[in-house]
């Protein structure tokens, strides 16, 4: 069995050799031995891209025009027609590079496209996730000192959450409050109720249903932050949205 | 007490050494019966010392004015009692004696020393020759300068057959002629437990002679909450900080705890899947016993007294927490407290169960209220700050309380423990080492009182006398927070 194979490996091997020697003799030979009398005309090409312009995944029309050719390639393309068009959709940007060869000689033509990156993202298909759209778009809601009525300039989250809780009635949701390091633990963990309270009754008068809402109270327990500054405790006095799996 | 069941274990001996030291077994009696017979010449002891009774908390009473910096006892001019208690001798040469007789020794002057009732004589004026049993007394050596020692407390301690024996006498070495006050016998396995319970017993019984009946804190116990697990869980320990344990295992965060008054129990505040829920923890069967789920936030449960009901705060069914009294297994809750603000922090009057002051934010910052215990006649204690983490005196006339006076901008004012006088709301700054120190509770004998503070760098807990003296550092492991003294 296994000379069969070889003597078949061996076969197909030169039989290959053969042909490329065949092919190469063949090339070499082409040019007619008696010097041709009149010079052949010299090869023309051109090539454009229609818009020049696309985002990505969009698709441009391709078009080239050659003459006196009888060899037209286009780089990532291959071999094409003398004259054509086609559509393309590359992701990044790209050079096309049209070479037309003839009797006459060889002439090349390029085009570019430019592929820009897509600002927003597609559409959300199935990648994404509830915890995704959820961290993304909710706004947690933050306090002064010792206070829990949610701040004047803390109503646009408010507003932002209840409109996207509003769009997405599937999500329900925890308010955790929380509080920075000053003070007693067992009034921290008190205030904290009362500012998880406070967020929940304000987005309840803007239209959240309160069924979807549970309320804890972190107290300074779970601090976002560690330091012993302003711009850290005001980081940890707040309600905190997460959702509810 | 945590240790109960342990205890009960042993076969445990505790008896009276008679004046005639070699006929020693006449009385033997359970040990917890205290020493109730007293013979006559600590009778006179009692009668001197008996003005000395209240000593710190008739200073305190006087002193407190709104002042800083009070400084009351043992600097205002009274004498104490010069007490000299050199270390105990070994009885035999067991090898198991060394490392016993030195948690006895110092766990005995430890104990004297914090007690604040004597003036501990150092020992370097002590003689040479140190008795281990009564007939080695030198009256001479002792009762006059440099020891110039009014009462003499010395002993012995051996091991025999595993057993621990500790003997120990009181002497009024001013009293040649008839000098015992006290003689006692302790017997015991021989471990480290034992060895700090016969000291803490021998020291208790000496200040109940020469305080004028103030009955000894030794065996009583503190509970903290520490995360030196990585969880905030319920400790024990001793009074003095020895002996420390863990006692919950709740994986989540458990605070605020409060014992029972008969220390069987201890009522706490845990983060349930449920939200923060009060929980009860038996001591003597080591687990959560059942209590129901409010719902809301529940949090900083309170004992009354008797042990019949508990106060805590919960916002269920409300947007702020509440104060509510429920009985002790948390049957027929119902709402005190009906104001806009946090009201948290409970704590009963425990002398007449009919008073309960308590914490509330309803006014901006909180402040400290005290009400009947049926929610009428709600009054405002505290006058301005941040007022926070009452603790009711047991004689009834005190709020201890974390306070910063001083607060705002511009006021970076450190959190203190005070004392306030509730008839009079006089107060008095305790706490003056800077750090913020907060949650006090009070020892059973009204003389002490235990804290947390991090002024060490850390938070840790911290004891002292009830005037602020004798500041002792208790816990070095993890952050360690919101001590809660038993009640005996």
């Amino acid at each position: 069995m296994t000379q069969l194979k070889m003597k078949w490996a061996l076969l197909v091997i030169s039989l290959g050799a053969l042909l490329a020697l065949g092919a190469c003799g063949g090339k070499k030979a082409t040019p007619p031995p008696p010097p041709p009398p009149p010079a052949a005309p010299a090869p023309t090409a051109s090539i454009a891209v229609n818009p020049n312009t696309v985002q990505a995944g969009q698709s441009a029309s391709l078009t080239w025009q050659t003459s006196n050719a009888t060899d037209v390639s286009i780089d990532g393309i291959g071999a094409v027609q003398a004259n054509g068009s086609q559509s393309v959709a590359p992701t990044d940007s790209t050079t096309y590079h049209l070479v037309a060869k003839g009797a006459g000689g060889t002439q090349e033509a390029t085009a570019r496209l430019t592929v820009t990156q897509a600002p927003p993202p597609p559409p959300p298909t199935a990648n994404i996730t509830d915890e995704d759209l959820f961290s993304q778009n909710v706004k947690d809601v933050y306090f002064d000192y010792d206070k829990s009525d949610v701040r004047g300039d803390q109503q646009t989250s408010i507003a932002a959450d209840a409109q996207f809780f509003a769009q997405h009635q599937n999500m329900n949701f925890t308010i955790e409050g929380h509080c920075d390091e000053r003070g007693s633990t067992e009034y921290n963990l008190a205030l904290g109720d009362q500012r998880a309270s406070s967020v929940k009754s304000a987005l309840t008068a803007a239209g959240v249903s309160a069924s979807r809402i549970k309320t804890i109270s972190y107290g300074k327990e779970k601090p976002f932050c560690t330091e012993s500054n302003e711009a850290c405790w005001q980081q940890n006095r707040r309600g905190h949205l997460v959702l509810q799996k | 007490m945590a240790h109960n069941s342990d205890r009960k274990a042993f076969q445990r001996v505790e008896k009276d050494l008679q004046l005639d030291f070699y006929r020693n077994t006449i009385f033997t009696y359970p040990i917890n019966i205290s020493a109730k017979r007293m013979e006559e010449p600590a009778r006179a002891i009692f009668r001197r010392a008996s003005f000395r009774a209240c000593l710190v908390v008739c200073l305190l009473s006087s002193a407190l004015f709104a002042q800083d910096w009070v400084k009351t006892g043992t600097s205002l001019g009274v004498e104490k009692v010069r007490l000299a208690v050199p270390d105990f001798k070994q009885a035999n040469t067991d090898p198991q004696n060394a490392p016993l007789l030195k948690t006895f020794n110092d766990t005995l002057w430890n104990d004297l020393d914090v007690s604040g009732v004597v003036e501990l004589v150092s020992k370097s004026f002590y003689p040479l020759q140190v008795p281990g049993q009564p007939p080695d007394v030198n009256f001479i050596a002792w009762n006059a300068p440099p020891p110039n020692a009014a009462m003499l407390a010395f002993g012995n301690l051996g091991v025999t057959n595993a057993r621990l024996n500790v003997q120990g006498w009181l002497y009024d070495v001013k009293n040649t002629q008839n000098p015992q006050v006290l003689g006692k016998g302790y017997s015991d396995a021989a471990t480290e437990v034992a060895a700090r319970t016969m000291a803490h017993r021998f020291a208790d019984e000496i200040i109940f002679r020469l305080g004028g009946g103030i009955m000894g804190i030794a065996e009583s116990q503190i509970f903290f909450v520490s995360d030196r697990t990585g969880h905030k869980e319920i400790w024990g320990m001793d009074y003095d900080g020895s002996n420390q344990h863990q006692i919950t295992r709740l994986g989540s965060i458990a605070l605020s705890p409060r014992v029972s008054p008969d220390g069987a129990r201890v009522a706490l505040s845990a983060l349930t899947k449920t939200g923060w829920e009060i929980m009860q923890y038996s001591l003597d069967i080591n687990r959560a016993v059942s209590f129901p789920h409010f719902g809301g936030t529940n949090l900083s449960p309170a004992w009354s007294g008797d042990g019949t009901k508990l106060a805590f705060s919960s916002s269920r069914g409300s947007e702020h927490t509440e104060i509510y009294v429920s009985d002790a297994s948390g049957g027929n809750a119902h709402r005190l407290t009906s104001d806009r603000g946090p009201d948290v922090s409970p704590v009963w009057n425990r002398k007449t169960n009919a008073q309960i002051a308590f914490v509330s934010g309803r006014t901006g910052l909180p402040q400290i209220y005290t009400m009947e215990a049926d929610g009428t006649n709600q009054q405002r204690m505290t006058d301005q700050g941040y007022a926070v983490s009452p603790n009711w005196s047991p004689n009834g006339q005190f709020l201890a309380l974390a306070w910063v006076r001083k607060y705002g901008p511009g006021e970076p004012g450190a959190s203190d423990i005070y004392l306030m006088d509730i008839a009079s709301k006089q107060f008095v700054q305790l706490t003056h080492d800077g750090g913020r120190n907060d949650f006090p509770s009070w020892s059973p004998d009204n003389r002490h009182i235990v804290f947390q503070s991090n002024r060490s760098g850390s938070l840790q807990i911290w004891s002292m006398l009830a005037d602020g003296s004798k500041v002792q550092q208790l816990t070095f492991t993890g952050r360690n927070s919101q001590p809660n003294w038993s009640w005996k």
